[in-house]
């Protein structure tokens, strides 16, 4: 048991970042109805933004978050407005080829500017160590930062105005609409958010492993596994299931080959989607 | 039902069987792979179409089934020697076997719950096939040489699996054609436009989407067989790339889903476009971004895609565009 805690608890706070980007995700499903086949091209440029403004600027990579998180907002308002607005009434397939598209525009652009090689965020924040377990301070910090965000998530939908019409929209569109909320002002804000928290769990990311504009990929599938796991369109359950997923990748490894990880990650996803598709953490 | 009285069927059928003709006349071997790529994706693209487009289930995954099929009809060939055609069909079965035990679980979730749950096994089947020793693993299987003298050569081996390719691609289109147009396919849009009340007045929608599950599923491992055995090796990552299931869901929206022409005329646009795009000097580093940005003009602007536009814009030649 105890050679196993140190890969747990590793595995554990890279699962708060997992769990962050999964936010982003179940947030754009749970008021939009909208799959979201950007989410993995936008963490990838919050893992850009971060690196450059750490390379090019010399920010503090958690400071730097702040204007990730700046910019990411707008991004996703943009995003919203060009690629969404237009087919949010037209059902998921318009709207998950309309998210592709946009990632593909990304991915394009992306690789043509900054090419595919890896780069990676030279920074450390030293290491804590309790027993056997040595912590490393990037990560303990990305959980940490993870929390802060949650937090903050929570307080702005529950007490705020704002936050308050998501929900309601999230609801029943058609009612909060009648209620005068404008669902259109609504639904950019969610996913704004959504893009958002996509952008800081990738400048998170990028502190403690190299990257490429291509790594948004693997990220963006396991969001959608940690979803599933946790429910689509609830956020504390994209977080439960981050730490879930976390974990998982710790455990798998120390009994099985690595390389069988995504097997075991990957046939969980379709087992929960079909035996219970409100996620572990869901109703009924 | 006699398909010579049948005018929406001979445009698509005449398109795929002169394409295929033109290049079996000229025989230059750059032509027959710039075909063989475009009838392929055409095969791949309209059996994706009897899911999609007609029974409105979006799938994802529809690469597994030419990633498990190819690699199954590949081991049979390499491996235990069967000749190309006969495990190619081996391929297409499997495909249909896996297409089942997946469908019996998959098919239960509608919308975007089955949508996803593609995505999962897309992934799920690519983690495996790379760990999977019998199949090579991470490195995949080769082809031995001595399985192309079978067939006078590479060369020549090369222009007969162009060959049953095209046979296959046209096979794929007489059965989307008769798939439509019977009372099974009639159930297929009923459960599109609305499962329940399809149920409710005596369609076996799980019945019926079991079958035309099976049926999208069984071309893509032909034709994964055939494409392996062209290139003489198949990896994983070759066989389940993501992108690809992505690619060919976009050339059945830019021709137009449900109709039998959209997937071939979205296929060769979409294979053109990128082709151009490729060599030509200014789009060369962002043909990703511009082929983006055309799905996404056509998901704005264009949902019925090109083959769904022309319909719409000339109603007297419906009959010709189905």
């Amino acid at each position: 048991m105890i050679h196993v805690l140190p890969s747990i608890i590793d595995g554990l706070l890279i699962g708060f970042v997992y769990g962050v980007a999964a936010m982003g995700l179940t947030l754009i499903w749970g008021v939009m109805r909208v799959i979201n086949l950007g989410h993995g091209a936008t963490m990838a440029l919050g893992m850009f933004c971060t690196y450059f403004l750490f390379s090019d600027l010399a920010l503090n990579p958690y400071l730097g978050m702040v204007a990730v998180v700046v910019l990411s907002l707008l991004f996703g308002f943009l995003i919203y407005g060009v690629a969404l607005q237009r087919v949010i009434q037209s059902g998921y397939l318009s709207t998950l080829l309309a998210t592709f598209a946009v990632n593909m525009i990304i991915i394009g652009i992306g690789t043509a500017v900054f090419t595919t090689s890896p780069r990676n965020i030279d920074f450390s924040a030293g290491s804590i160590t309790l027993g056997p377990v040595i912590l490393q301070g990037t990560r303990l910090l990305a959980a940490l930062a993870a929390v802060v965000i949650t937090g903050a998530l929570y307080l702005f939908l529950y007490f705020t105005r704002p936050g308050k019409a998501i929900r309601a929209v999230s609801d029943n569109r058609a009612a909060a609409e009648l209620m005068g909320i404008p669902s259109s002002h609504v639904l950019a804000l969610a996913f704004g958010l959504g893009t958002m928290l996509a952008a800081v769990a990738g400048g998170l990311t990028s502190t403690f492993f190299p990257f490429t504009i291509l790594s948004g990929a693997t990220y963006q599938l396991k969001s959608f596994v940690i979803c599933v796991l946790g429910g689509l369109g609830n956020p504390l359950g994209a977080l439960v299931g981050g730490l879930f997923l976390g974990a998982l990748e710790g455990i798998v490894p120390t009994f099985m080959p690595v390389s069988w990880v995504p097997v075991v990650e990957f046939v969980l996803f379709v087992l929960v989607l079909v035996v219970k598709p409100t996620g572990l953490l869901g109703a009924k | 039902m006699n398909l010579w009285r049948q005018p929406g069927f001979w445009p698509s059928f005449l398109l795929v069987f002169l394409s295929g003709l033109v290049v079996l006349v000229l025989r230059q071997d750059t032509l027959r792979e710039t075909a063989f790529t475009v009838l392929m994706f055409i095969g791949l693209a309209s059996s994706l179409n009897i899911l999609m487009g007609y029974t409105g289930y979006v799938n994802f995954g529809h690469i597994v089934f030419f990633g498990l099929g190819g690699y199954f009809g590949f081991f049979l060939v390499s491996e235990m020697g069967w000749p190309v055609y006969l495990a190619a069909l081996g391929g297409g079965v499997l495909s249909s076997i896996l297409a089942y035990i997946i469908g019996a679980a998959v098919l239960r979730l509608r919308g975007a719950y089955f949508a996803l749950a593609t995505i999962g096994v897309n992934e799920a089947a690519r983690a495996f096939v790379s760990n999977f020793e019998p199949f090579g693993g991470s490195t995949g299987l080769y082809v031995n040489f001595s399985a192309y003298d079978r067939y006078g050569g590479a060369g020549q081996a090369l222009w007969f699996t162009f060959i049953l390719l095209w046979l296959v691609v046209l096979a794929v289109i007489v059965v989307s054609y008769l798939v439509k147009r019977s009372r099974f396919g009639l159930g297929l849009s009923a459960i599109r436009e609305d499962e329940d009340t399809a149920m409710v007045m005596g369609v076996n929608a799980p019945l019926d989407k079991t079958k035309a599950f099976l049926i999208s599923a069984f071309f893509p491992g032909l034709i994964g067989t055939l494409y392996f055995f062209k290139n003489g090796n198949v990896e994983p990552d070759d066989a389940f790339r993501f992108q690809m299931s992505l690619e060919i869901l976009v050339m059945v929206m830019l021709g137009g889903k449900g109709l039998l022409l959209g997937p071939i005329v979205g296929a060769f646009a979409y294979e053109r476009l990128r082709g151009y795009l490729l060599t030509s000097v200014i789009f060369k580093n962002l043909h990703l971004a511009t082929s983006g940005l055309v799905l996404l003009l056509i998901v704005l602007f264009v949902p019925g895609g090109g083959v769904g536009w022309l319909r719409e814009r000339f109603p007297k030649l419906r009959r010709w565009l189905e």
